[in-house]
């Protein structure tokens, strides 16, 4: 099937996230998509399966016709199918069930024939799924060969799969690329999202590459990882004046801990951070960095190793004795994790301090919230309830919330969605934190934010941490291209 | 304009003229005069002071249960399980006062002891349910129905079992209590002033811990968002437990006064379904607690006037309960409608 996009746009109230994207897929083929996190990848993808609609004006064409997809079940009947990053499966139930869902059948569904084409279908692609069997016993790549073999019941002719090489074997990895190679014998097309560079460089035909929702070109083999790193993350490195604090005594230690959650396992984590120090954790989203900071602020019990801050072991100890011994943790979903919604900045400044007493002084609560209102430069007043700022403003509430003093400070993408106004600001107020003595770590989807504020930088890549590297000794390129599994020879990646 | 209190408070009269106007539909449709009803009821409620002593019968249980309710509901915590801490409330003054029945204490102590048991009673029956919440991940709700159930049962077998009355035993309880075990009441009127005001005291403490005190505003953060509330360092899961311990306790209180100053024994139905009432009273008045007392008035009135409906039109009493429900959804409905208005207004 060959797909066309003729001037594609979305936009995300003001966010542009698709701008005017032209790009032609030839049937037979695969292609991938590149690009970091918030590229516009994502959108894209979800216009051609009919999960959002673009805005007017935008055409996609399905061989040489035009075609309006108005729900994923209409793409399915147009042949579009998406395999999606955690497929859409029932764990409850039983293979076989999984396989007859969303099938046009009648009311009672033939078992048994659906038996013979499952059966028939798992031959032919080399998948052994028992159709007896239930969902929840399945890995997730076996989970992923089932929604393939759902989808080509289904009828589709073009497959979308959105970074299907997260959180599977290497193995199951081989089995899923030797699958796809197929498709194209029989005209089938497949679109491969990703931001791993090995992955895209051994399967596809052709890559596009998107960069703040922008296409800024396509390459054909043989490819240059340093091409793909430069187009994905721009050539232009704007660094402005960087500033340092003193570095001092060791605040916060890790000696071989080890962390696990159901996707990842990360071994072996030494690292040390000291009084002043900013570090940058780089990776794509789930490469490790969220599960190695919750460990830092014991949201996240580690499975091995010891953490200690300032000398004292606090490892399994839980979040609130880390907070009590100056850890802070700002999450990034702020409404779903940071704040309270339905309660007004005045509550929450209230809730952040010590109690006095166990009637609140609502004068006093008043006072303070004008007070941090004024020095955090928050648009909002004490009674508005905090789900009523915007974004920024919310960020600047929760750094509002920080107490002093702090030992260290974790911060996930402390500035994501924000102004740049706002950016600077924040950033403004944390380094004044660090000339005080607390330690900062963050993590940020944007490279030029890391290499811009912080003194040392980790990065991640499927559960593997680097050293900590100096921020003033690396580069957008080296970063970029370790954050797409490539180079970790060369730096010598120890915990891998 | 639509956002202010106001506009809330005239929704809200919408809301109750319709529900009005839905009774009068049902009563229509059965050939009974809407107005003749609805007067009947207010005469049965308010008619005459021994009536209007009765309506203040009902309102004490109901005012307190609500009360313990308006802080599980700030905790964001569903406690079906409120009937069953009334029972237990109930039984667990009982068992006091069966305990010092041959004693020579002061009654009035007595009775001090009988009271502090049975919130004792009702919140350690709060504390299975919100156990099972806690630790055993079972829902609040499920916890809770299925413990009014066994505490239905427990009432049933202590009247049947070892607290039955001498000879047989019968569902209209245990051997009543001597008088002096009884809470003071009014002249020839079946109301305690005691019981009034100790449900009266409760509410206003309610409103207080909630309006002004760090407790009432962790308990709001838990119930509003369970994460961001550890983030911010409450200990929440314990804050759920106190949430429990205390609508457990006022709960039991409610059971407490209807053996202390109403039934004076312990009867099959001790609770007479004002916990389920209270979390509507709970649910009409959109969790504040300074909208309590007068539709717990109002509920309370309902049920004691429909009283006169089966004696004087041949209605069946249950009127009051229909009224009561229409009126619930029809509140619910009516400020989604509202919301949706605010919305609106917003978007354009």
């Amino acid at each position: 099937m060959n797909v066309e996009f003729k001037n594609v746009n979305k936009h995300f109230g003001n966010v542009h996230a698709n701008k005017n994207i032209n790009l032609t897929i030839p049937s037979g083929s695969i292609q991938g998509i590149l690009g970091e996190n918030g590229a516009g990848k994502s959108t894209l993808m979800k216009v051609l399966s009919g999960f959002i609609h673009a805005d007017s004006g935008s055409e996609i064409l399905l061989d040489g016709k035009s075609v309006i997809m108005n729900s994923p079940a209409d793409a399915i009947k147009h042949g579009i199918g998406m395999l999606h990053q955690d497929p859409l499966d029932f764990p409850p139930m039983k293979i076989l069930d999984n396989f007859l869902l969303g099938m046009p059948s009648s009311f009672f569904p033939n078992r048994k024939e659906a038996t013979q084409d499952f059966n028939l279908l798992a031959t032919e692609y080399g998948f052994s799924l028992d159709p007896e069997n239930y969902v929840d016993s399945l890995t997730v790549g076996e989970r992923q060969q089932l929604e393939i073999m759902r989808l080509l019941f289904l009828g589709v002719r073009l497959f979308i799969l959105d970074e299907p090489t997260t959180g599977i074997s290497t193995a199951q990895k081989e089995k899923l690329f030797a699958t796809l190679r197929k498709f194209p014998e029989q005209a089938m097309t497949v679109i491969f999202v990703s931001h791993k560079l090995e992955d895209v460089e051994s399967l596809c035909d052709r890559v596009a590459v998107l960069r703040a929702g922008e296409l800024v070109g396509e390459l054909t083999p043989p490819y240059q990882t340093k091409k793909f790193v430069e187009m994905m993350f721009g050539k232009e490195v704007t660094l402005g004046e960087r500033q340092s604090a003193p570095v001092g005594e060791t605040v916060l230690s890790l000696n071989d801990v080890s962390l696990e959650d159901a996707r990842l396992k990360i071994k072996n984590i030494n690292v040390e951070i000291r009084e002043g120090e900013v570090i940058g954790l780089a990776g794509m989203e789930g490469s490790g960095q969220n599960l190695f900071m919750r460990a830092c602020a014991g949201l996240v019990r580690p499975v091995g190793g010891k953490i200690q801050l300032k000398g004292q072991d606090l490892s399994g100890k839980s979040y609130h004795v880390f907070k009590k011994n100056g850890v802070s943790f700002l999450p990034a979903a702020r409404l779903e994790e940071a704040l309270v919604p339905g309660l007004t900045l005045t509550d929450h400044f209230v809730l952040a301090e010590e109690p006095r007493g166990i009637f609140i002084d609502r004068v006093a609560g008043q006072t303070l919230a004008e007070e941090r209102i004024k020095s955090f430069n928050i648009r909002g007043a004490p009674l508005s309830p905090v789900e009523s700022l915007s974004g920024g403003n919310q960020q600047r509430a929760e750094l509002a919330l920080l107490q002093n003093p702090l030992s260290l400070i974790l911060l996930e993408h402390p500035t994501r969605g924000l102004d740049i106004e706002s950016v600077i600001y924040i950033w403004g107020k944390l380094k004044e934190r660090c000339k005080q003595n607390a330690s900062i770590i963050f993590m940020s989807s944007d490279l030029e934010e890391i290499l811009q504020y912080s003194d040392r930088v980790l990065v991640f890549f499927s559960g593997k941490i680097s050293q900590p590297m100096n921020a003033n000794k690396t580069s957008v390129e080296e970063l970029g291209e370790l954050i797409g599994g490539k180079g970790w020879a060369e730096i010598g990646g120890e915990h891998a | 304009m639509l956002k202010s209190r106001f506009s809330g408070l005239l929704f809200q009269i919408i809301a109750l003229a319709l529900s009005f106007g839905v009774v009068s539909l049902i009563l229509i449709s059965i050939d009974a005069s809407p107005t003749e009803a609805f007067r009947n009821m207010f005469k049965g409620s308010f008619g005459e002071m021994r009536k209007f002593a009765e309506v203040l019968v009902a309102f004490v249980p109901l005012l307190l249960v609500t009360a313990g309710l308006l802080v599980t509901f700030s905790a964001g915590l569903w406690n079906i399980g409120v009937e069953g801490q009334v029972v237990l409330g109930a039984i667990a003054t009982t068992w006091v006062y069966r305990y010092f029945l041959e004693s020579d204490l002061p009654p009035a102590l007595i009775i001090t002891l009988a009271i502090f048991g049975g919130m004792i009673g009702g919140a350690i029956w709060a504390a299975f349910t919100g156990i099972l919440k806690v630790f055993g991940g079972v829902n609040e709700i499920f916890g809770g129905l299925g413990l009014n159930f066994v505490a239905t049962a427990l009432t049933i077998y202590l009247i049947f079992g070892p607290w039955k009355r001498p000879g047989v035993a019968s569902m209209s309880g245990t051997v009543p209590f001597p008088d002096e075990f009884s809470l003071p009441l009014l002249a020839n009127l079946r109301i305690s002033p005691w019981a009034l005001g100790i449900a009266l005291i409760a509410i206003i403490i309610v409103f207080f811990l909630l309006q002004g005190t760090y407790f009432g505003l962790k308990l709001k953060a838990v119930g509003k968002n369970f994460r961001a509330a550890y983030l911010l360092g409450i200990p929440t899961w314990q804050y759920a437990m106190y949430s429990f311990l205390i609508c457990g306790a006022l709960a039991g209180l409610a059971g407490a006064m209807q053996v202390a100053a109403v039934y004076h024994r312990l009867i099959p139905s001790i609770s007479s379904g004002y916990g389920y009432l209270g979390l509507m009273v709970a649910m009409l008045i959109n969790y504040q607690a300074i909208w309590a007392i007068p539709v717990a008035l109002f509920f309370a009135a309902l049920n004691i006037g429909s009283i006169q409906l089966p004696i004087v039109m041949k209605l069946d009493s249950s009127l009051s309960g229909v009224l009561q429900g229409v009126l619930v959804l029809f509140a619910l409905l009516v400020e989604g409608a509202r919301q949706k208005f605010i919305k609106k207004g917003q978007n354009t």
